[in-house]
């Protein structure tokens, strides 16, 4: 894992100590609450419906043991025993007192973590492929890069003040699991045909009220050139983006309005300039160096077969479903990738109490992983398990109520917090995403219906990622009533596509039904092995719609 | 239907917690709060709460319309309700947790 140099902790140790100061200077009354809100979501905290609500940054979704254990004492100490998981691979704590912030901060640090640049117009934590240094198809491991930009953007003073908000992310595989076609700046590490790996980079993509999937700006940025061509982009951004209206302001609106060759042409001319300059070369000694953080683990010389693996799945039915569902395959002979739901049915999606937390760092530690990861998904992955470890854990993992065996099933729901906690949702995500897990739990009909990814919001900013959905589900408020919006045919992976309204929106006691017909459709019309998407890909939206307002009446 | 009554709310500074107007201070659980039928009054209320933010008591402070149903009084909009309970797949936390919390709401 990456350690802080000495640049990192005492940025981050000046930081927390500044903060300290601003706290006081805002309860003391020197700063009005004008004057403190910038500073304080400079800090990743935010007022939301019931209390403040502090997001932890983590970046490229990797945590140590001792990092797991920290968030577990800051769940016990400062908030109410738990913390979420977010969809940009975060942590959030919902019930922060604004004196006790200073003093998490500084908790914080002690790990090399900290909240900053989580909020504001900024660039915020960089996200990676949750499967990093662990996937198959891994060209190369996504947090080398995802650290460079860490270093390059953190406080950078040209993109403090951004138009808007400003999303990266790295993905290292062919399979995009990190969305980087709906990120401001997506980069896909390629190869080209003499063997190099190199970058592609798309801007433009993104969700919220105005959904785009990215465009390409660059095809095959050389590895030493990508900050100066990532400082191009935000360069053209940052005096071209619009500041007059806030729903404008995001990259996507102006990469669309310039159209991508107009793009793509400002972009390579500002790229020129600075890379003629030669100022942001990244220098293969560093880059070396900040990839030997990232060298996987001394592997163990097994073989592919795990005979207490084999057992296991023999004599164990729900060791057996948990492992068809939540096992990924390694890169390295006799290990696997377990993913662990945070959606157990009727759940939470992406909650964890400290015990859980505290429990998941000594099974780490026990079983010698040095990380977990955080899934954009709202899961936590063990990147790196001996399969022959596999049962144990497994039985662990039970125990603690995390081994519901159902990645990338129809109860893996994303959901943001939604009204329920957030300032500003019009409707409540998490109790559909928990109406439809209890509709659904019947395994054998989940494994029927295969790979089927719902992602609900709460409001249109889509923090749940419902555009991106195969079924996604937007929660809107009609005079104060809580209905839901369906569309169907989204997909966050490398066929990235938007998905398409269905029609009016349905009542919260109407929405369950909508998505169990719209399923039943799909396990009707299927062909062969297509999944869910696939289906709504060749037949279109016509059937699904007609069945999900079949005998209804519209609420125009 | 009647022009539904309004009530003053506000979080507090130091933890955020929600709470709202009665007489001239803040109390935590929404059937305490003092019920505006007049919207002259609320906006006066609206007015006077200037100075619990100059003192650094609460921030955000904003009017909301409440009906009376029964014996309870009832937010119009769900965000209210929520506000004024906590989150309802979390019954266990928020206001709807303590004891003074009144079920009738």
């Amino acid at each position: 894992m990456y350690r802080y140099d000495e640049f990192d902790a005492r940025f981050v140790a000046e930081r927390v100590e500044q903060f300290r100061y601003q706290v006081e200077r805002r309860l003391s009354g020197e700063l009005t609450e004008d004057e403190f809100k910038p500073l304080r979501l400079l800090n990743g905290l935010y007022l939301q419906l019931h209390a403040y609500m502090l997001r932890i940054a983590v970046p490229y979704g990797t945590l140590s043991p001792k990092q797991l254990r920290m968030l577990a004492h800051i769940a016990r100490k400062y908030d109410k025993g738990y913390g979420h998981f977010t969809t940009r691979q975060n942590i959030q704590f919902n019930w922060i007192k604004l004196v006790d912030v200073p003093d998490t901060l500084a908790d914080l640090a002690t790990v090399e973590m900290h909240a900053i640049q989580t909020s504001g117009n900024c660039i915020r934590n960089v996200t990676a492929d949750h499967f990093a240094g662990a996937a198959r198809d891994e060209i190369e491991d996504p947090r080398i890069l995802a650290e460079i930009v860490r270093q390059w953007s953190s406080l950078h003073p040209e993109f403090t003040y951004l138009p808007r908000k400003f999303k990266i992310a790295v993905s290292g595989s062919e399979h995009d699991r990190a969305a980087v076609k709906f990120h401001d700046v997506g980069i896909e590490i390629i190869r080209n045909d003499k063997g190099e790996t190199g970058y592609r980079v798309y801007a433009g993509g993104g969700m919220g009220r105005t959904p785009y999937i990215g465009h390409v700006v660059g095809d095959f940025v050389e590895k030493r050139d990508i900050l100066a061509f990532l400082e191009a982009v935000m360069r053209v951004y940052n005096q071209s983006g619009r500041r007059d209206n806030i729903y404008k302001a995001r990259i996507k609106i102006l990469v669309n309005a310039l159209g991508a060759e107009e793009m793509r042409r400002q972009v390579m001319r500002e790229f020129d300039e600075i890379k003629a300059a030669g100022t942001l070369a990244v220098p293969s000694a560093e880059l070396d160096n900040i990839a030997r953080y990232f060298a996987p683990p001394a592997f163990e010389a097994l073989g592919d077969n795990a005979p207490e693996y084999d057992a296991a799945r023999a004599s164990s039915a729900a060791f057996r479903a948990w492992s068809d569902t939540n096992l990924t395959p390694h890169r390295a002979p006799g290990y696997a990738i377990a993913t662990i739901s945070l959606k157990p049915i009727g759940g939470v999606p992406g909650d964890a109490t400290h015990e859980q937390l505290d429990a998941l760092a000594d099974l780490l530690d026990e079983f010698g992983m040095g990380e977990l990861r955080v899934s954009h998904e709202q899961n936590l992955v063990l990147p790196h398990v001996r399969k022959k470890d596999l049962p144990a854990i497994f039985a662990k993992l039970e125990a603690l109520g995390l081994a519901t065996p159902n990645a990338g099933l129809v109860t893996d729901i994303i959901a943001c917090p939604g009204l329920d906690y957030c300032d500003l949702a019009n409707a409540r995500s998490i109790p559909i995403a928990q109406r439809i897990s209890e509709r659904f739990q019947d395994l054998a009909r989940q494994h029927d219906i295969g790979e089927l990814k719902i992602k609900i919001s709460g409001c249109i900013n889509a923090c749940g990622h419902h555009h991106a959905g195969h079924i996604g589900v937007l929660g809107v408020d009609k005079k104060g009533v809580e209905y839901y919006q369906l569309q169907l045919g989204g997909s966050g992976a490398e066929d990235a596509s938007i998905g398409e309204i269905l029609g009016p929106a349905f009542g919260e006691h109407e929405i369950v039904d909508a998505v169990e017909r719209v399923v039943d459709v799909y396990l009707e019309q299927r062909s062969g092995s297509e999944r869910f998407l696939d289906t709504v890909r060749r037949l279109g939206i016509e059937p699904f719609k007609e069945r999900a307002y079949a005998g209804w009446a519209f609420h125009i | 239907m009647s022009k539904p009554d309004q009530v003053l709310t506000a979080n507090r500074l130091r933890d955020g917690e929600v709470v709202y107007w009665k007489a001239g201070s803040w109390v935590e659980h929404l059937e305490e709060a003092e019920v505006f039928s007049d919207g002259t009054a609320a906006t006066a209320a609206l007015k006077a709460a200037d100075k619990a933010i100059q003192d650094r008591i609460v921030v955000n402070p904003y009017l909301f319309e409440v009906r009376r149903e029964a014996h309870a009084l009832r937010p119009v909009k769900e965000r209210e309700v929520i506000r004024a309970a906590g989150p309802t797949v979390r019954p266990d936390l928020g206001k709807q947790s303590s004891e003074a919390f009144d079920v009738s709401l």
